[in-house]
């Protein structure tokens, strides 16, 4: 284990390190003045941009920049946003939190749905039940996400009203960020209202996290499948099997467990495309979430925004990849012997 | 394959239902709840179009700032009545003004709280001080605040406020006098304005003493009837009402406008009910049909017109506009270009202005009689011109090219040929100023409900050198009588004055009015009360929410048959 922790550990340090060349070499690509792009501070008078060059070291070597940069990185000073002139950081704790709730509560989603179907699917290998989980599989992977997004709106908000269309809790409800995760701060919070607006903070995230939630769960449910079958063909079940057990306990003492741990790297691995889909779901669902923010942002040519959302993002996914890995190992002796990264 | 027959469904089942159980708990108890004695009960969220800049509407003109600041959160010295637009009092009970209009003195309402906020909390009630700094910060140079949030006050520069006003002096704790340097009879109409509000000298001096100067349009303090709770740009923005307002209480407790930009956006959230009001809607059809739903509209202070340059032959024969004025469509252009959301013009004054009297439009559609005039003009084989579209999207003109070559097709039935020009919108100005059109569609906002604001910026001699006059169309008596009706407060004899210059303009017709658009919004039908004044801007203060009995009811569920099928519940 002590290896393994070792070698993810340089793997990590090593990706950190060329994503934060990447974003540093932004700065050389983005158009007009490199230190209003950097600070973000756009009605900086030609006194305080002297200040920022120094701060930013600007016309020292490539390296003492970098160096800088890294610094910056480390004390969380993100330079201001463009649009709306406060802290960029500020803007992404306070933004961030949402779409891990998001992510989180789609990925329960496309889990709960996902893998039971896979399993299934794989139980009743060739079956009526297995061609038509595949056939939904198949056609819920091939729907673009924005176009379900507003059917599903259409359909459950407008028709059917079950559900709200945009945002993720209804303003009147007066929650103070504490810990930036709504459901929490509700919780935290002595609103004399604070059971509806956790009723009504619920009702919003039911319509988004089922859209985020349908592609993976098309991937979970073929991954399901496949691991189940690969599990099924295995010499223990067989063993198990002239042994006499029922089918029942096969399946539930044997099959699934092992099946699982198979999963478990796949999902780490969904997790960029899950939050890929997060940031079109928030745009339709005006979900203030860190990716509607990044993308408004790109229209907005909001260079600081960009450059260090990007930052904070891919290093959110890489973490979450590095702890699903560390589950999986835990849970998977095998895995902390392979030599190689695969 | 043997294995899996042997499997029983009830597995499946077992593995599902777990599953949809979490998922449907979420839904359907929860629905009831939120509306059974619930927040949304004595609340009100209003969909704006945008957010505001500051919330100072002495510093904007921007409609957008004014609809989240004015009304809300400040006062005026005067009003407007809503019934004819006259002036009422305000924060002012009542004033004198001099026999030669040159001294204006207000007499303060005592007793009237400033708004208790999280930020500060005032110690004392209004008084001649407030209105002071008030204006005082905006006159003069000098005031530690005038240069605070950039210094310009377009609306107080394009009346030449700083020129009329000599000086604002102090009588007593509740007096207040206003030397003008000549007489301006719509001097009290700019004061009961949007932009004329009444803002805390104690805050101002207490932002001094703490540094924080630039506060003061940005956490605003006023006597509205709602005080500013929070703010996030491009999200929304929450007041509470006012307790002590002084004019009468509110009723509801919370107010947040939710800010979505996209119209498509705001139709849903009300079709959706997370908004109560939106503004500025779209499928006005569906809202009408829909049971749940109102849509209120107020025609708006503008004109969009057809503007001659009267310099350049033949334009500056009278027969020629006047036939071109017979054989213009107007009713097809109002149906196809405003889609029937705007009032056709009978005068230049929309009419809901207090100088508007009823006129029957003299200049009829009617071909024949458009040639006749143009054979007694001389031009009986027609000719060429050249009709400039404004290029840009206005409330008063939605399309200017469309509606350009709708009157080119009009115009061809007597024989004019109408070539279309348009440019980019600084160009295009910039040669309207040189005077290089024949004809011209372009418009006009008002800033106020007073009718000088039409007068003048659009026709007046001097007008022609300052901007608003592109006809160059010069009137020595009309200019005369815009004078006269300003040198008296006289509302009826002011009426006289402007009812006689829209008899000078409807005879030699430089410009042809053709529709005052309206502003259109939509509420779900248990909000009560005015919110749209007839004098533009929005007024949440006489708003209340009618709690249905039923409302433990499921509305939503209500709604979804009504969209179903509309025509099936009636008296819903």
């Amino acid at each position: 284990m002590l290896m393994f922790t070792l070698r993810r550990l340089s793997l990590f340090l090593f990706t950190m390190v060329l994503l934060s060349i990447l974003t540093f070499s932004l700065r050389y690509f983005f158009p007009g003045d490199m230190l209003i792009n950097l600070s973000g501070e756009v009605n900086a008078n030609a006194q305080r941009l002297n200040q920022l060059a120094i701060d930013y070291k600007i016309h020292q070597s490539i390296f003492s920049q970098y160096w800088q940069y890294l610094v910056n990185i480390y004390h969380g000073n993100f330079g201001l946003s463009m649009a709306s002139h406060l802290p960029i950081k500020q803007e992404i704790v306070s933004l961030l939190p949402a779409t891990i709730e998001l992510s989180i509560m789609a990925l329960t989603i496309a889990m709960l749905i996902g893998i039971p179907l896979g399993f299934i699917a794989a139980i009743y290998h060739q079956t009526k039940a297995d061609n038509i989980i595949l056939t939904f599989a198949i056609v819920g992977h091939s729907i673009p996400v924005f176009w379900l997004g507003l059917l599903i709106i259409l359909i459950f908000s407008i028709q059917l009203a079950w559900f709200p269309s945009a945002g993720n809790l209804s303003l009147l409800f007066e929650i103070p960020q504490r810990t930036g995760f709504l459901f929490i701060d509700i919780i935290l919070s002595d609103n004399p209202y604070k059971w509806q607006a956790f009723a009504n903070a619920l009702r919003h995230i039911i319509l988004p996290a089922s859209v985020v939630a349908l592609a993976p769960a098309t991937v979970f449910i073929r991954l399901a499948r496949t691991a189940m079958m690969e599990v099924l063909e295995t010499n223990y079940i067989q063993a198990v099997k002239t042994k006499g057990l029922s089918f029942m306990q096969i399946i539930y003492h044997h099959a699934i467990r092992n099946a699982l741990i198979k999963m478990i790297r796949h999902i780490g691995l969904q997790f960029a495309t899950l939050i890929t889909f997060a940031m079109i779901t928030e745009v339709i669902f005006s979900w203030p979430g860190i990716g509607r923010w990044l993308i408004i942002s790109i229209g907005q040519r909001n260079y600081t925004a960009i450059q260090y959302g990007l930052l904070v993002l891919s290093v959110f996914i890489f973490v979450v990849h590095i702890i699903t890995d560390f589950i999986y190992a835990a849970l998977n002796p095998l895995a902390r012997e392979r030599n190689h990264g695969s | 394959m043997m294995l899996t027959r042997q499997l029983n469904y009830n597995f499946l089942i077992q593995l599902f239902s777990v599953n949809f159980l979490l998922v449907l708990a979420a839904c359907s108890p929860v629905d009831n709840d939120i509306r059974k004695n619930s927040i949304h009960d004595d609340s009100v969220i209003y969909c704006a179009e945008g957010s505001p800049e500051t919330f100072n509407p002495q510093l904007v003109t921007s409609g957008t700032t004014i609809d989240a600041s004015a009304k809300q959160l400040y006062d005026r010295l005067l009003a407007f009545n809503p019934e004819d637009n006259s002036l009422i009092p305000a924060l002012a009970k009542s004033w004198h003004i001099t026999h030669d209009g040159k001294m204006i003195t207000f007499y303060l309402r005592k007793n009237v709280s400033f708004n208790h906020t999280d930020y500060f909390t005032p110690t004392r009630k209004l008084n001649a001080d407030d209105v002071i700094f008030s204006f005082k910060r905006i006159l003069d140079k000098n005031n530690p605040y005038h240069d605070v949030s950039g210094g310009k006050y377009p609306f107080f520069q394009t009346i030449k406020f700083s020129q009329l006003v000599n000086d604002v002096e102090k009588i007593n704790d509740y007096t207040v006098r206003f030397k003008l340097n000549h007489s301006d009879s719509s001097f009290l109409s700019n004061l009961a304005t949007d932009f004329s509000v009444i803002l805390s000298a104690e805050y101002a001096e207490h932002l001094i003493k703490t540094k924080q100067k630039n506060l003061l349009d940005k956490r605003p303090i006023g006597t509205g009837p709602y005080k500013l709770k929070e703010f996030r740009s491009g999200s929304f923005i929450r007041f509470y009402r006012n307790p002590d307002y002084w004019a009468h209480p509110i009723k509801i407790e919370q107010l947040v406008y939710d800010i979505t930009p996209i119209n498509t956006g705001r139709l849903t959230k009300l079709l959706t009910k997370e908004c109560d009001v939106i503004s500025y809607p779209i499928a006005h059809n569906k809202i009408i049909n829909h049971s749940d739903f109102n849509l209120d509209s107020v025609t708006s202070f503008n004109v969009g017109y057809l503007g001659f340059n009267v310099t350049k032959p033949p334009f500056d024969n009278i027969l020629v506009r006047k036939a071109i004025a017979h054989a213009i469509n107007f009713a097809a252009i109002i149906h196809i270009i405003y889609g029937d959301q705007a009032q056709l013009a009978s005068s230049l004054l929309p009419e809901n202005s207090w100088a508007h009297s009823k006129t029957k439009n003299k200049y009829q559609y009617s071909i024949p009689l458009a040639k006749s005039l143009l054979e007694r003009a001389g031009y009986a084989q027609g000719f060429t011109m050249d009709l400039w579209a404004m290029p840009i999207q206005r409330a008063y003109n939605p399309n200017a090219l469309k509606m350009a070559k709708l009157i080119q097709a009009d115009l061809q039935h007597i024989g004019i040929k109408v070539k279309i020009v348009s440019y980019q919108w600084n160009t295009f100005l910039r040669r309207l100023a040189n005077g290089e059109h024949d004809a011209v569609l372009l418009g006009w906002s008002a800033d106020q409900a007073d009718p000088d604001n039409f007068f003048t910026p659009l026709l007046s001699c001097a007008a022609r050198y300052t901007g608003g006059n592109r006809t160059f169309w010069c009137n020595k008596d009309y200019d005369q009588l815009l004078a006269k009706a300003l040198s008296t407060s006289e509302l009826a004899i002011r009426k006289q004055y402007y009812q006689q210059a829209l008899a000078i303009i409807d005879n030699e017709l430089p410009l042809l009015p053709i529709a005052h658009s309206k502003r259109y919004q939509a509420r779900i039908k248990t909000v009560k009360g005015q919110i749209l004044p007839p004098f533009g801007g929005i007024d949440f203060s006489n708003v209340s929410k009618q709690v249905l009995e039923n409302s433990s009811q499921d509305l939503a569920q209500k709604s979804k048959i009504n969209i179903l099928d509309e025509t099936k519940i009636g008296d819903n």
